[in-house]
């Protein structure tokens, strides 16, 4: 936590709606150093992309509400005015979207695109603006970068957009690089190939990586720490090993175990999450996750903190259960990790 | 070519489903053909679920809806029990649609916005004849056999999430009793904890009405949970078909393994051991696919005669055919252990 690059503190976001205010994230705190990849796990309305928009101040707007601190490199984004914050948009931190061909002018070549990420910046000729270009789409591994700059997006396939839209995020030298569900749109083996693209420019590059995605299978590969989120908190928090390993909130057990897997023989019966994650305007009083939580007791309607609970330092999760209890009713019949209460387990 | 014989509930023969490319504003002039489904032949037997993978562009999908006539295929022949469908239109094909319904993939886009719940599911039992309290009756069953309640009848799509719309789907497929159901990507537009439900639904309800399913997805994770038989199709041809387990465990088509190495394995530890076979490029276009062994240009293991020989499918005993002319497992088998660990290991 020392060297961190980013860290926010408190972030509250709520939308003004027809039908009440909507707290898409209430209360998180994370932070991520510089060179690291933070991997950010949660299902469609769990604040996940709502945190990060916010983070490059991209949810302002009159009916939204922003508390809390957004510390990057020693400057509160938060609280910076929009003419300053659009600095350090696209310059420091740079930021790819999960559907590539809506993120590209349709009307405009790759080159002038790429070109105008640059000139929003800095003061370059068209030569040097070209140069840059030509030496990012090479670096995201796009043959005949020269050529390819006079195209169109619409002459390249879905995994070479998103190639082009990480070579547009890169342009500036970011520090921070956020990557909202990069390959979800795309085939497994385009997305094998952009996941190895975006692990080795962060190595080279030394930056640091916000990986959001709704995938457990996608942070494997590429980060080293996960947030897991659920209904606008975030309900653990660990290395990948302690998620993987030793998990300690039942919602990440019921993801863990609703995971269909390639190298595991059919097994008779998935294990799920029964019912629907809770509205946002009138959610749950206490923990979140209790209405769809077998483990569920008295103590839930209070809400837990984030704390470290587990003994591994830096693990943190939002659970009342003992993490000796956890232990016990995580494991399913099966011996895997799943969310299924067990019988005469809890006293 | 029969592939897999006993009792079949669908025959596919040969399908072709070429689509023209057009030029020219007054005459219209052909100037190429997309080769969406190129020369398919497959058999369902009836109870089973047949997973059909491969990347997008592929012709899966288009391969679907050839079969339930939806689209008219170029050549080749579809029997259903025994009783051809292509030629067939209309009025004719009517009743066999009822043994033959669709889950789609957008459970947004297959539902209509401006409908009641109940108007979506009934309408096809209102098209075979049911009215009035009966068919309320039977609509009523239908969504609570679905995990829906019936208050949900009168409640229009948007005011349900994607997991349940996904419900509304199958409840409409179940509607008349098919025997058969093609669900193309039925899960892949939901999360991943809803997607476990809609999973066992599916499983359930197979179970419980004797259905037999062609199950389309990309994730193969899903579909090696739900399958029996795995087909996996590259540009417009099948390029392997075999028992779920085998194909997984003992892939013989190179393609098959490169997909199967490009999925994650959700457990870090096993994950960073893996060598997996990273394929360069995209996929080809199906308007000019490659000569020969369509794979030969992405293929690691290519030779010479791939790029002049078509491939047959092969049978390699047990019902497990592959279309290659250098088998993995014969001559690679250490590629295998290395992309896929764990694929030799006994079911837990």
């Amino acid at each position: 936590m020392s060297d961190a690059l980013l860290s926010v503190e408190d972030l509250e976001v709520t939308f003004e709606t027809d039908d009440g205010p909507l707290r898409a994230v209430s209360g998180a705190s994370f932070s991520v150093d510089r060179g690291e990849t933070l991997g950010i796990v949660g299902e469609s309305g769990s604040g996940k992309s709502v945190a990060n928009l916010t983070v490059l101040g991209l949810t302002r707007a009159p009916n939204t509400a922003i508390s809390g601190r957004i510390m990057f490199d020693g400057r509160d984004l938060a609280t910076l005015p929009a003419e300053e914050l659009r600095r350090v948009r696209g310059n420091d931190i740079g930021m790819i979207f999960q559907d590539p061909l809506t993120s590209l002018h349709p009307f405009y070549k790759i080159g002038r695109q790429l070109a105008e990420a640059i000139n929003a910046h800095r003061d370059v000729s068209d030569n040097e603006a070209r140069e840059r270009s030509i030496e990012l789409l090479g670096l995201v591994g796009i043959p005949e970068p020269e050529r390819r700059l006079s195209q169109y997006p619409h002459e390249f396939s879905g995994g070479m957009r998103q190639r082009v839209m990480i070579a547009m995020a890169l342009i500036n030298d970011p520090k921070l690089l956020i990557a909202d569900e990069p390959t979800t749109a795309l085939d497994v083996t385009i997305q094998a190939q952009i996941l190895r693209l975006i692990a080795e420019l962060q190595e080279r590059l030394g930056m640091a990586v916000i990986l959001i995605t709704h995938d457990l299978g996608v942070i494997v590969q590429v980060v080293h720490r996960v947030n897991v989120m659920y209904a606008g908190r975030i309900v653990e928090a660990g290395t990948l090993d302690d998620i993987f390993y030793d998990p300690q909130h039942p919602y990440t057990w019921g993801l863990l175990g609703s995971l269909t897997r390639i190298d595991r023989a059919r097994t008779s019966r998935l294990s799920q999450i029964r019912g629907q994650p809770p509205s946002l305007i009138a959610p749950p009083q206490g923990c979140h996750f209790r209405p769809r939580c077998p483990h569920a007791f008295d103590r839930c309607p209070e809400t837990p903190p984030l704390e470290a609970r587990s003994g591994s330092p830096g693990h943190l999760d939002r659970c009342w259960l003992e993490p000796e209890e956890k232990r016990v009713v995580r494991i399913t019949s099966s011996g895997e990790i799943g969310l299924e209460a067990r019988e005469g387990v809890r006293a | 070519m029969s592939l897999d014989g006993a009792g079949r509930l669908l025959e596919i023969t040969d399908l072709v489903k070429h689509f023209p490319i057009k030029r020219g504003i007054i005459v219209d002039r052909e100037v190429g053909r997309v080769r969406a489904v190129d020369g398919v032949s497959l058999s369902v037997a009836p109870g089973e679920t047949l997973g059909l993978v491969g990347e997008s562009g592929c012709g899966k999908s288009t391969l679907c809806r050839t079969v339930l006539q939806l689209i008219e295929p170029t050549s080749g022949s579809v029997r259903f029990e025994g009783q051809e469908l292509v030629g067939r239109r209309g009025r004719e094909l009517r009743p066999l649609r009822r043994e033959m319904q669709m889950i789609f993939q957008d459970p947004y886009a297959s539902l209509n916005p401006r409908k009641r719940v109940g108007q979506i599911v009934g309408a096809p039992l209102a098209l075979h004849g049911a009215s009035g309290r009966e068919l309320r009756s039977q609509v009523q069953e239908l969504l609570e056999r679905v995990g829906l309640s019936s208050e949900h009848m009168n409640r229009f799509p948007h005011e349900f999430s994607g997991g349940q719309r996904q419900r509304i789907g199958i409840a409409r497929a179940l509607a008349l009793q098919p025997k058969l159901i093609i669900c193309d990507e039925p899960v892949s537009a939901l999360d991943v904890s809803i997607q476990a439900q809609i999973i066992n639904l599916l499983e359930d309800l197979q179970d419980e009405f004797d259905l037999t399913y062609v199950f389309v997805a990309h994730d193969l994770g899903v579909v090696r949970h739900v399958s029996d038989r795995i087909a996996v199709m590259y540009l417009g041809k099948i390029v392997e078909l075999g028992p779920a387990e085998e194909v997984y465990a003992n892939p013989i088509h190179p393609y098959t393994l490169t997909l199967l190495s490009a999925v994650p394995i959700p457990d870090p530890r096993e994950n960073a051991v893996r060598k997996p076979i990273v394929l360069e490029g995209d996929l080809p276009s199906p308007a000019n696919p490659p000569p020969a062994c369509r794979f030969h240009t992405r293929c690691p293991y290519a030779t010479e005669i791939c790029s002049e020989i078509e491939p047959e499918l092969v049978d390699y005993g047990g019902g497990h055919w592959a279309a290659c002319h250098h088998p993995l497992h014969r001559e690679h088998p250490e590629a295998i252990a290395a992309a896929v660990p764990h694929a030799d290991a006994a079911p837990r």
